[in-house]
């Protein structure tokens, strides 16, 4: 068989359903090795910020999960979009499955935001462009979870949750350019491809091993959810 | 970070609460929804 028929063969919901099982238990158990290893490399190895004393350490949950959230919304977006326009169900159950992990990592980073904006800036929370814009992220994935489970027929709860998924994928850059177009308290982007980091290298370390591990845990998280949905409704 | 005694390690240097804070509602986060997906795969079972 070719690549490209194991490809459509695995676009089944049928027969992804233990492929699915199969890349999720190991990604559970990687992702658990490694936030073990980030989280000693956060709180053991990384020295103490000169500035913020040991508050930084928030970083090593709070970038990562802002990553996530962000990046989750566009593959939310593309599955929902790749559903709506081919008509396949296993694309629109995936969007599905996406959406509660990317808002649970966009509550996480607001929540981490909150409590690390009270130290360093003497506030819990700013009507900043940076903020602002990740609230409305959040709000973006709950608008889709709500309108989802407000249809009865899910054929037509994917379609009218991917039209939302889809223009709701504008926010995205202007949360990750929100720094740099807007004059915001939040601070500019700490890793860029461009630039060396701003960073120690160990403080680098714990972080990219963190995010990492979300990265795992949202594809575990999202390919369980995927199994629900596909016995749901097969 | 130097190590200097659990006391010190929660402490944080002061900042324990935003720290701590910040990583048990994390650590929350994450296992109810492990808790729930593995409730939700079990009733989808039946």
């Amino acid at each position: 068989m070719s690549a490209a028929v194991k490809w459509f063969w695995f676009a089944s919901p049928q027969t992804f359903f233990p492929l699915a099982g199969t890349i999720a238990r190991a990604c559970w158990i990687g992702a658990a090795l490694l936030a073990v290893a980030g989280l000693t490399v956060g709180f053991f190895v990384a020295p103490t910020d000169a500035q913020q004393g040991e508050a930084y350490r928030i970083i090593f949950i709070h970038v990562p999960a802002a990553w996530m959230s962000m990046f989750l919304y566009v593959v939310m977006a593309f599955w929902a979009a790749i559903g709506l326009a081919f008509n396949t169900r296993l694309s629109s159950m995936m969007a599905s499955a996406v959406a509660p992990t990317g808002a649970l990592f966009t509550f996480i980073a607001l929540w981490t935001g909150a409590l690390w904006g009270r130290p360093t800036w003497g506030a819990y929370w700013v009507w900043d462009a940076r903020l602002t814009s990740e609230l409305i992220l959040l709000f973006l994935y709950l608008g889709f979870m709500a309108l989802q489970a407000a249809i009865d027929d899910p054929r037509r709860a994917d379609r009218a949750g991917a039209v939302l998924a889809i223009v709701g994928v504008v926010n995205v850059p202007v949360i990750y350019y929100s720094v740099k177009w807007w004059n915001t308290l939040h601070q500019g982007a700490s890793v860029s491809l461009t630039r060396a980091p701003s960073m120690a290298s160990t403080m680098l370390t714990g972080m990219l091993l963190m995010a990492l591990a979300f990265w795992l845990y949202s594809i575990a998280a999202s390919l369980a959810r995927v199994r629900c949905i596909i016995r749901e409704r097969e | 970070m130097s190590w200097g005694g659990w006391s010190e390690f929660w402490a944080m240097g002061g900042k324990g609460f935003y720290v701590w804070g910040s990583y048990a509602v994390t650590l929350a986060c994450l296992a109810l929804e492990v808790y729930f997906l593995r409730r939700r795969s079990r009733e989808a079972k039946t």
